[in-house]
């Protein structure tokens, strides 16, 4: 059997991780939910990127990558609170937790009432 | 196969699981609880990467606050339509027509398939700049704070700007002007204060220590920094009397105090040296501690403020008026 490296294993676990977030971000509707897809995407990125520092290490794992992917995960955490604070926004104004709420919201009133 | 590889595979193969399970769950508490678990999974996942600081911000970042910011956010819509007098389970968002799921299944499909070949033609061994970096750093032993705050610091300097932005935008879409809000004033518990009175301090004390490791070992501004932010959530969720100790003009301050420090370092060194954030040697040390302790506090009472803000304003401030709304200003 071919032998696996460790950080090979990470990256494909990183761009799928990528894949699954991307998925979940066009499908689901719900505000939140597609916040919550976005941060899965980040974890992508940022497991790629030490994934690939772990591969050039020769006692350490290259620092470069590994400050970026904290300044991101901070950049990541901070945009997704305010992302959080304007879906909270939209649903108080329009009632909907969803970006489509114009066309489709009556619909929904009509399907309740059946 | 050597265990290694085994408890590789598992870890691995349990973030994806928990990436699809919390992706496809329709009950949002589930979806929170999940991505908890997902965020302690990660920084396990650096650990075996060999990236104990990303773990130590992971643990706190994306296993403690995405997960009381989610919780919250939840808690809130659900108190929404309370008040609307919407009962039961929201209905879900009618379905998309089969075509267009497809279609999305497809995009999701091909990016991945792009991304796996792009991985698998990923290149081997290269030097990297792990070598670089240890060779300029003579008074930071620990290379990834040498690269926060010497190397690029730049991108640390701006990322305290982003933070400040996200605050202000946070404030201005839940039109606030003040970072006072209303408590939500749980009922006095004497276990809650007891736990939360010996848990503070002892985590603001975890807080100072990471900070003075940051120089030789993983630790630094961001982790210490996390774990302030967490401190202040704590205090104010449990409506200890010591977050409102500081006045709002305290906040501001403290909001600022990173990003100030740091310009007034670039300034500093653009005069001394003439080149910006390049430290002269004899107050290098100096001048790196205050920008990091700056740093720390200012990445603590912005998330503090993350968490606060999204919070309706003071309904204190409406008593006094003598009115009662329940719903404050938006």
């Amino acid at each position: 059997m071919m032998e696996i490296e460790q950080h090979a294993l990470y990256a494909l676990a990183a761009v799928l991780l990528f894949a699954l977030g991307f998925h979940g971000l066009l499908s689901r509707r719900h505000l939140l939910r597609k916040i919550i897809a976005v941060n899965v995407m980040s974890s992508g990125v940022f497991l790629l990127l030490i994934a690939v520092a772990r591969r050039d290490a020769v006692d350490f794992p290259d620092p470069v990558p590994q400050a970026m992917v904290l300044t991101g995960i901070v950049v990541a955490i901070s945009i997704s609170a305010l992302a959080m604070a304007l879906a909270r926004r939209i649903y108080r104004q329009t009632g909907g937790s969803t970006l489509y709420a114009a066309e489709e919201e009556p619909q929904r009133e009509e399907a309740q009432e059946e | 196969m050597t265990a290694d590889l085994v408890l590789d595979l598992l870890l691995v193969v349990s973030l994806l699981l928990l990436a699809w399970l919390l992706l496809r769950s329709e009950d949002f508490l589930r979806t929170a609880v999940l991505f908890i678990a997902f965020g302690l999974f990660m920084a396990i996942a650096w650990v075996r990467l060999l990236a104990p600081d990303i773990a130590l911000a992971e643990a706190a970042i994306g296993a403690g606050i995405t997960g009381v910011l989610l919780m919250d956010a939840i808690r809130h819509m659900e108190w929404e339509r309370q008040q609307r007098g919407e009962d039961g389970p929201e209905h879900p968002p009618p379905k998309r027509p089969l075509a267009v799921r497809g279609g999305i299944l497809a995009a999701a499909l091909a990016a991945g398939g792009l991304l796996v070949a792009g991985v698998w033609q990923l290149p081997g061994q290269r030097p990297g700049l792990a070598g670089a970096v240890s060779d300029r750093t003579e008074e930071l032993e620990h290379p990834v704070t040498a690269v926060l705050v010497v190397f690029r610091s730049i991108d640390t300097w701006l990322e305290l700007g982003i933070l400040m932005l996200a605050v202000i935008g946070l404030l201005a879409a839940r039109g606030r002007q003040t970072l006072e809000a209303a408590s939500l004033a749980p009922p006095r518990d004497p276990v809650l204060e007891g736990v939360v009175r010996v848990l503070a301090p002892l985590a603001i004390l975890v807080a100072g220590y990471l900070l003075w490791l940051g120089t030789w070992a993983p630790g630094g501004a961001f982790q210490s920094g996390v774990i302030l932010g967490a401190v202040g959530m704590l205090l104010w969720l449990s409506d200890h009397r010591s977050i409102e100790a500081l006045p709002v003009w305290g906040w501001k301050l403290l909001i600022v105090v990173g990003f100030a420090t740091f310009t007034a370092a670039a300034a500093i060194t653009l005069l001394l040296s003439g080149a910006m954030l390049e430290y002269p040697p004899d107050w290098m040390l100096a001048m790196i501690k205050s920008i990091e302790l700056a740093a720390a506090i200012s990445i603590g009472a912005c998330f503090t403020a993350l968490f606060v803000g999204q919070h309706p304003a003071q309904q204190r401030l409406q008593t006094d008026d003598g009115k009662q709304e329940r719903h404050p200003r938006l």
